[in-house]
């Protein structure tokens, strides 16, 4: 056990990976001597040789699609998508191809693929790289999407989706690489895909986040708490499967909920929740769940983010009245 | 050949591109199946067997459009004209080691590879059972959205070289398909990482209505390999014995870790591109006929009476066994029900989630208590 950032035990996790299961193949743009632009493949193309390890020519679609090819030949592919801005590129592969082959070959093709990618914002990228994007694929059946807060939760859902014979995306927070560091075990473990967890518990409102706005929640769950209004924050890790008992069990207790994401409004992931948890807990709800979102405006140039990416101060405030409001 | 303009503005032809007076398709049968002075790349027993899958082909497209019109079966698209296209590249293949990633025109390849023709009927009748592939049967799903199956026949090539086998895959598609993004980003990967992948382009004269030179101002589709640094080659579509001469080729340089080959095989799409389609609208009718004349089962059948073994009974022989093969597989797939609601659950996870769980559940019990 030793404290790591993010970045360190996604590594750690390839690393034990690949040393573990020589079907494991690294593919990408950058991951080989430069170790990938954030560096979670720094070091393993030197380990495992550029077999393993490859730079692949830029192109989203081919990377994904034969990586496709790779699975179907015997090995397991872990794919890293620079940015998930670009992975428009490579959309028609993962929504039509990677999700559906099992159902197309009725069973005969398992697709042991894990797709890597950073997404989201808050660090001062250039244009087109920060977009949350998740809800585009929590929409496409046949895929499993993930997307760890904390440097434990990396790692270990990283291995379980390296372990997995469905296709995972897993989403990395840009913001969360270095932001903060976790006490993670050396050894390999896994965290169950479809579980969420409960970053902080609480009593008045349940706040739902993942990814880079975990921290958010927890931090203005942390001054909520100092005005009297005790905040559960719930981790989801797995935007699909949802873990729907996790969710509908603190609901159950709070009646209040706060959804906060980073997408914008409209058709984000929230909305889902949304509907789930009225359907679910209709007859605990004592106020209207709120979503605390981006607006449904395109991603702006960095200068900007902190006014489009809900903050601290705006979830302090929304959570706040939402705590005193009623149904 | 060469437009002046390149002449003047770039340097010399022969530093700068190949030599386009050699454009010729490579062929080995004469339109009327007379094989040119070398040694036939098939053997006769080799032919026979190809033509039966050509006639097979035929049989089959009759009857499935037939079906069709009858409301037995769904929208597809025949073979027709590309018989000995198909055919001629599929007989160079090893089904136990390679593999065929396929598009939707390649019947006689799929089915010779051992996907079970009723499965192929099943399919196209909107049965998921039909998409079932056997377990020792190296192809992938037929692919309706066209060109993405060829990256993943070059990560699928580019695996089993990784991993020391000699097996090569081949991926069938067409000339409209190669304007998609994946054509020209799998040529360029599978260049660089040598994959053991033949890039088969039937370059049959149509994306449904779209003609040859609404896809590309190249003057072939084959040179656009020599942007990619893999090696591209044209043939005669039409001729059995110069596709599978071809191919051949391409599949042993690629078994031999010497990579890639694009094959431009140019052929006519006689029929409709599906049953839905109306070529009247937008088919010349001299063109087609000029092409029929170019029969590919025709011409294999005079270079069989050319070496003495083909006559009008074993014709009639082959094509009752054929009948009666296609016959057989119709019937399984008529008698085999259609899939009941599960058939929208199963094969979608590995671990599937909770939520599509209670959801096969409730679809089972609002279609009539299906398991």
């Amino acid at each position: 056990m030793s404290e790591k950032t993010m970045i360190e035990a996604i590594r750690e996790c390839l690393g034990q990976e690949m040393e573990a299961d020589n079907r494991v193949v690294v593919i990408g743009e950058d991951v080989g001597v430069l170790g990938g632009v954030f560096r979670a493949t720094d070091g393993l193309q030197a380990r495992f040789g550029k077999d393993r390890v490859v730079d692949m020519p830029l192109a989203e679609g081919v990377i994904v699609g034969s990586g496709i090819g790779l699975a179907m030949s015997g090995l397991r592919p872990v794919i890293e998508l620079q940015f998930l801005g670009f992975g428009h590129q490579a959309f028609h592969q993962i929504g039509q191809q990677v999700a559906r082959l099992r159902y197309r070959s009725q069973g005969r093709h398992a697709l042991p693929l894990v797709i890597r990618s950073p997404f989201g914002g808050g660090v001062r990228t250039p244009e087109l790289h920060s977009d949350a994007f998740e809800a585009f694929y929590t929409h496409t059946p046949g895929l499993k999407v993930v997307a760890p807060a904390t440097a434990y939760d990396a790692k270990g859902l990283l291995a379980a989706a390296m372990e997995s014979d469905d296709p995972v995306l897993y989403l990395e927070p840009l913001k969360g690489y270095r932001l903060t560091k976790d006490e993670v075990p050396d050894e390999r473990y896994t965290v169950p895909l479809g579980k969420l967890r409960i970053a902080r518990a609480g009593v008045d409102v349940t706040l739902i986040a993942w990814s880079a706005a975990v921290n958010v929640a927890e931090r203005a769950a942390e001054e909520l708490s100092e005005q009297g209004i005790s905040v559960e924050v719930l981790d989801l890790r797995s935007l699909n499967p949802l873990d729907i008992d996790g969710i509908s069990e603190s609901v159950s207790k709070t009646g209040r909920v706060a959804i906060v994401h980073e997408a914008p409004l409209t058709g984000g992931l929230g909305g889902e929740l949304v509907a789930t948890i009225q359907q679910e807990c209709f007859y605990s709800l004592e106020a209207p769940i709120i979503r605390i979102s981006a607006p449904d405006t395109p991603y702006p140039l960095g200068g900007v983010e902190d006014l489009y990416i809900p903050d601290v101060d705006r979830v302090i405030s929304e959570v706040s009245a939402l705590a005193k409001a009623s149904a | 050949m060469l437009g002046a303009p390149w002449k003047s503005a770039f340097m010399s032809e022969s530093r700068f591109l190949p030599n386009f007076e050699s454009i010729a398709p490579f062929s080995r049968l004469s339109d009327s199946g007379i094989l040119d002075s070398g040694e036939s790349p098939m053997s006769d027993e080799a032919v026979l067997e190809a033509l039966r899958y050509m006639m097979l082909t035929r049989v089959f497209d009759d009857k499935a459009t037939s079906m069709q019109r009858q409301g037995r079966f769904g929208t597809f698209s025949s073979v027709r004209g590309q018989e000995a296209s198909v055919v001629g590249a599929a007989t160079a293949l090893d089904p136990v080691k390679d593999w065929i990633v396929p598009q939707y025109r390649e019947f006689p390849a799929l089915i010779r590879h051992g996907y079970p023709i009723e499965n192929f009927a099943l399919y196209f009748m909107g049965n998921p059972k039909g998409g079932t592939i056997p377990p020792n049967v190296n192809m992938l799903p037929m692919q309706i959205s066209l060109a993405a199956q060829i990256p993943q026949a070059t990560g699928l090539a580019w695996g089993l070289k990784m991993q020391g086998g000699d097996g090569v895959a081949i991926t069938f598609f067409g000339d409209g398909a190669s304007s998609e993004g994946d054509f020209h980003e799998s040529l360029n990967l599978a260049g660089i990482v040598k994959a053991p992948v033949i890039f088969f382009l039937q370059n049959n004269g149509w994306a449904i209505s779209t003609p040859r030179e609404n896809q590309t101002a190249a003057r072939s589709f084959a040179e656009r390999a020599i942007g990619y640094g893999v090696e591209g080659v044209i043939v005669d579509g039409n001729d059995l014995l110069a596709v599978h001469e071809v191919t051949a080729r391409a599949v042993a340089k690629a078994r031999a870790g010497n990579g890639p080959t694009l094959i431009e095989s140019v052929t006519y799409r006689t029929g409709a591109h599906n049953t839905a389609d109306d070529p009247s609208r937008y088919v010349d009718q001299q063109e087609l006929e000029k092409w029929q004349q170019k029969d590919p089962v025709e011409r294999v059948k005079n270079y069989l009476r050319s070496r003495g073994i083909w006559n009008e009974n074993l014709e009639l022989e082959l094509l009752d066994s054929c009948a009666a093969q296609i016959d057989a597989a119709m019937e399984i797939a008529r008698n085999t029900p259609l899939a009941t609601s599960e058939a929208l659950f199963d094969h979608v996870y590995a671990e599937p989630p909770q939520r599509m769980l209670d959801q096969k559940h409730d679809w089972a019990i609002r279609n009539g208590g299906d398991r």
